[in-house]
């Protein structure tokens, strides 16, 4: 926080998340847990206190059969940019210890493990639920640890952990590119594991700045919003839906509030 | 009974065995909360039921509790030695010790609270200046060593100890210039009981806890000052009344406890009309701008809009109003309700503003959550409590807190 952000070429990396093509299957999950060590318990039927850096969630519009409509909603770390859009995203703001920052470089939002020392306000700041604390050692079966990713370091009990954007992937793209002398970094050269795995290409990821990026253009689709924008968290995180009833989920609005308009407020605003 | 040197002269303690008796039974509750203490640190976390959504819960609450009903210590100092009340000099001893047992406790919590307690020091060594919990634990870590500074020359007057020339004269001394301490402790009472406030206000991700601001206070900071000021002084005489219930004497004269229910009364009243501004604000401004109305963060049934009434009118008004009267003030039951009322009341305000931030669903697709504390989180409750009593009689018997005591209970 105490960085400016004062860089010529700053990416501000973000996912835009089709929902309408989105099945629920969890490979984004799946692909998550193995590519970040992601520990898991021997029984994950309690879903508040087992750990995923993104999480598949199941909404409805609330009608009865047979006018029922499910959407699927996976839902990492927000990489929120926070109020402003200066890097004082709920959790950076308040962790006390500087264990979570925002790099004005790529505008994610790190976690330090080892300088958490477990106080979970960062967990209370975030809206999302993005952040998952270790309640427990992370324990594997014998045979897996042996296929433990060597580029992301296993967390230890009491402390938090989230999504990091996969940025040991872009830290490996960024030193490819620096040995082949090159400053900037193609769009596929740097792709997260969740985007990679979902088989049906609900998710895009790329630069939110750079205009030749996929993600440049779907977020500014009519049908593009983000979760629980009036807060002014700034997420870098976007969503597609045709269905109005999705949209509105995405927030919360007064009976009255049309999302259009207020979607148009908040960003003016911004 | 037969007096000891240990005891100060010319009052009237109960007999070992009782004291003994007594102290085994609180000892027993503490080594409970201590076992589930050990097991806590030694096994991590997951002897709680907190969960990823309920981050902070019971320990928190207790931690915001405990620090806001054990204001009156700072609060008593400000009185006695900055506005010059002198008659509250008769029970500021008291409030002290209250304070220290608060803060102590307050301390331990944090220490009981966090993942990873080895590290507990980062909070200082990598500070993040914009976090109001750091303003917390350097204001909290402070206080509590101006608490003690305070606490020292009370038990230097232990007459075994008061025998000792060096430490007879390092009591006197410290007496002499412990207004400087009382005012440092009003300045850091200030800024470590605000900051607990803005701790909840500052989290805009949370609608409910969410208040607007003045430069980078919200609106919480100072309502948590005011309620603690307001609200501390009422636990001081609720403790002081439970203490002459159970050694059966009275122990501070009336006049000064009218006196001080008084000024806490008028900080009541004041503060629950600031606190109902603010809270009609936030009800009809800050939180329909999030896209919430006020019943959608009492549409629970534990967490319905009856309790912003009790905490407000029934914990609130109620007890000021008492407190500001002359004739309430001087019936000791009304007196007695009103100060029981408004420590529930404070204590009531620290619990939603940590564990219904926590209840209240942030998307529109969530539903509420729910937690239930474990019996280690009960334990580890509760020991303060009888960490706070066995302090208390000990001071009681071993130390001349109550002034008055003697003139009170004069012995034949």
């Amino acid at each position: 926080m105490k960085e400016k952000n004062n860089h010529k070429h700053a990416k501000r990396y973000g996912m835009v998340i089709d929902l309408d093509k989105c099945t629920g299957c969890g490979s984004c999950m799946v692909g998550c847990y193995s590519e970040n060590n992601v520990p898991f318990k021997t029984d994950e039927t309690n879903k508040l206190d087992s750990i995923n850096w993104i999480q598949v969630y199941k909404i409805t519009n609330g009608k009865p059969f047979p006018n029922t409509e499910v959407c699927y909603l996976p839902m990492p770390c927000m990489q929120c940019d926070g109020v402003g859009k200066h890097g004082h995203s709920p959790c950076v703001s308040v962790c006390p210890a500087v264990a979570t920052d925002y790099d004005y470089e790529t505008g994610i939002v790190s976690q330090i493990y080892t300088r958490c020392f477990g106080c979970r306000y960062c967990m209370a700041a975030c809206p999302y639920h993005a952040r998952k604390f270790n309640w427990w050692d992370p324990v594997w079966p014998a045979d897996m640890e042996k296929y433990l990713s060597p580029n992301v370091s296993p967390r230890m009990r009491g402390v938090v952990e989230k999504c990091s954007f996969c940025f040991h992937r872009y830290q490996l793209a960024r030193d490819k590119a620096y040995y082949e002398k090159r400053e900037e970094l193609k769009e596929n050269e740097y792709q997260t594991a969740c985007a990679e795995a979902c088989p049906t290409g609900a998710i895009t990821f790329g630069d939110l700045n750079n205009k030749s990026h996929a993600v440049y253009k779907l977020k500014n689709s009519p049908n593009a919003f983000r979760l629980l924008e009036r807060l002014k968290t700034n997420p870098k995180v976007y969503y597609l839906s045709n269905k109005r009833w999705v949209r509105r989920a995405g927030d919360n609005y007064l009976a009255h509030e049309e999302p259009a308009k207020i979607k148009q407020k908040v960003n003016q605003h911004h | 009974m037969k007096e000891t040197p240990l005891i100060p002269a010319g009052v009237k303690r109960c007999s070992t065995w009782q004291f003994s008796l007594w102290m085994t039974a609180a000892t027993a509750v503490l080594a409970w909360g201590v076992y589930a203490m050990i097991l806590i640190w030694w096994k991590g976390l997951n002897q709680t039921n907190m969960n990823d959504a309920y981050g902070f819960a019971l320990w928190i609450w207790a931690d915001l509790a405990i620090i806001a009903i054990g204001g009156g210590a700072f609060f008593s100092g400000f009185l006695t030695y900055i506005i010059g009340k002198k008659e509250l000099k008769n029970i500021i001893n008291f409030a002290v010790i209250i304070g220290f047992i608060c803060y102590s406790c307050a301390l331990l919590i944090l220490a009981i609270d966090i993942g990873q307690p080895l590290r507990g020091w980062f909070i200082f060594w990598h500070a993040n200046v914009h976090s109001m919990l750091t303003e917390v634990a350097f204001c909290l870590s402070c206080y509590f060593a101006v608490l003690t500074i305070e606490f020292i020359p009370l038990i230097l007057e232990n007459p075994k100890l008061n025998k000792k020339p060096f430490l007879h004269h390092l009591s006197h001394n410290m007496h002499g210039i412990m207004a400087i301490f009382a005012a440092t402790g009003v300045f850091l009472s200030f800024f470590h009981q605000g900051s607990l406030g803005g701790v909840a206000g500052v989290l805009y991700g949370r609608p409910f806890a969410f208040r607007e601001h003045i430069f980078i206070w919200p609106w919480t900071f100072f309502l948590f000052t005011w309620s603690a000021a307001a609200c501390g002084p009422c636990f001081t005489i609720l403790v002081t009344w439970i203490t002459e219930k159970i050694t059966r004497k009275k122990l501070v004269k009336q006049s000064v406890i009218q006196l001080f229910a008084k000024i806490s009364g008028w900080m009541i009243i004041t503060y629950i009309i600031a606190k109902t501004i603010d809270t009609v604000y936030w009800a009809f401004v800050t939180a329909p701008g999030m896209g919430f109305t006020l019943m959608d963060f009492y549409a629970s049934p534990t967490y319905n809009i009856g309790i912003l009434f009790a905490e407000i009118v029934l914990c609130g008004f109620i007890p000021g109003l008492i407190l500001i009267t002359k004739r309430g003030r001087e019936n000791s039951f009304l007196l007695m309700t009103a100060v029981i009322l408004a420590v529930i009341g404070v204590c009531l305000n620290r619990w939603v503003m940590v564990l219904q931030v926590m209840a209240v669903p942030v998307f529109s697709f969530n539903d509420w959550y729910t937690y239930w504390p474990s019996w280690q989180e009960v334990a580890t409750t509760v020991l303060p409590v009888a960490y706070g009593i066995i302090v208390i009689s000990l001071a009681h018997r071993y130390l001349p807190v109550f002034p008055q005591e003697k003139e009170l209970n004069p012995i034949d």
